[in-house]
């Protein structure tokens, strides 16, 4: 669908440093900071849900373990997934299942940003990392392009913040009281709307996010958290299947 | 105690490979055709069904109408004049509380 696109062949695949001419976009540095700005609200954010984290798990999993999560697993919604069902009584196993459920999406995400990746496979990988909602979808492009140093960027302005807000939510959670009392959990659905209107610009995108919250909706009930999250990207590539 | 700790060393592992599969697995080069169409309409339909299942998620397989269905309107309203991200996000969360406060 993307017009006439240069192979990428065209491209030295493993020299990632080197500028990419191919694409005639404003250098590395400055799409790394326009990425960084843009990410700064969606940090803020994420302090407050990274503080809300720690608040609620630290009487289950202790400070260190809470901070240590935020920080090598960073991926707010998962973890509070994990959190739930280890306070539920659930096993460690249980608890990773759930959390891999609602980051199965990462996976559909991962395969949208690949093209746009010009580097070997760990540093690939490395960059994959990267990854998180609000980030992918501020560096889609369209057409199937996204600007990966404007993901890393947004991303760092991201991940100081949910670690930093779950540091002070699991050391200082006495003195911040319950989340939920403070409405802590609208973040999310808040924050997820603000970029889905921005989706929604395309005329394109609507019938595809009413049929993913339709899914939802109706999953949600049947099925085990993440599941019907999966389902709604699964249903895109089945749709998209049909068409053509 | 160890449970915990195998949730979080586990919950990394399994994240870093759910992140790294496609860049490594597809990267560098166009993707075929059908995920070429599907990518483009990916980010509304898992924006949405994120929306919904935060919305009304509880523990476990549920539905739940509760507060937080009044803060998502106050977003939508302050998305929707255009007020500043962080603006929208402590207005659902206030909205949230005072409904749960006099609720």
């Amino acid at each position: 669908m993307p017009p006439a696109r240069v192979p990428a062949t065209c491209v030295a695949p493993a020299q990632p440093a080197e500028p990419d001419t191919l694409r005639t976009q404003a250098p590395a540095r400055d799409r790394v900071l326009a990425g960084l700005r843009a990410g700064l609200p969606y940090g803020a954010a994420s302090l407050l849900l990274g503080l809300s984290f720690g608040v609620l798990a630290r009487p289950l999993m202790g400070p260190a373990a809470t901070i240590v999560m935020s920080t090598i697993v960073f991926a707010g919604s998962a973890q509070f997934a994990a959190l739930a069902v280890l306070s539920a009584g659930g096993g460690a196993a249980a608890a990773i299942i759930a959390g891999m459920l609602l980051n199965l999406r990462f996976v559909p995400m991962g395969i949208a940003i690949a093209p746009s990746l010009r580097a070997g496979p760990l540093g690939r990988a490395l960059r994959g990392q990267a990854i998180v909602d609000a980030s992918w979808a501020l560096a889609n492009r369209g057409g199937g392009r996204f600007d990966i140093e404007f993901l890393l960027g947004s991303t760092l302005a991201q991940y100081p913040a949910w670690v930093g807000g779950t540091v002070v939510g699991a050391l200082a959670g006495g003195l911040i009281g319950n989340p939920r009392a403070l409405g802590l959990d609208a973040i999310f659905p808040a924050f997820f709307l603000g970029l889905l209107v921005a989706e929604l610009r395309r005329a394109e995108a609507r019938p595809v996010a009413v049929m993913g919250g339709a899914i939802a909706l109706v999953l949600m009930p049947l099925t085990p958290a993440g599941v019907p999250i999966i389902v709604a990207a699964a249903a895109v590539f089945v749709t998209a299947g049909f068409r053509r | 105690m160890t449970a915990v700790w195998i949730t979080v060393s586990g919950l990394c592992v399994a994240t870093a490979v759910i992140k790294g599969f496609g860049p490594v697995v597809f990267g560098g080069r166009d993707l075929p055709g059908l995920l070429a169409r599907a990518i483009p309409l990916l980010a509304p339909a898992l924006l949405a069904a994120l929306v919904v299942t935060e919305t009304f998620g509880g523990t476990g397989r549920a539905l739940v109408l509760d507060a937080r269905v009044g803060g998502l309107i106050v977003a939508g309203f302050g998305i929707w004049r255009r007020w500043p991200l962080v603006v929208v996000v402590l207005l659902a969360a206030a909205a949230t509380a005072l409904l749960r406060a006099i609720g």
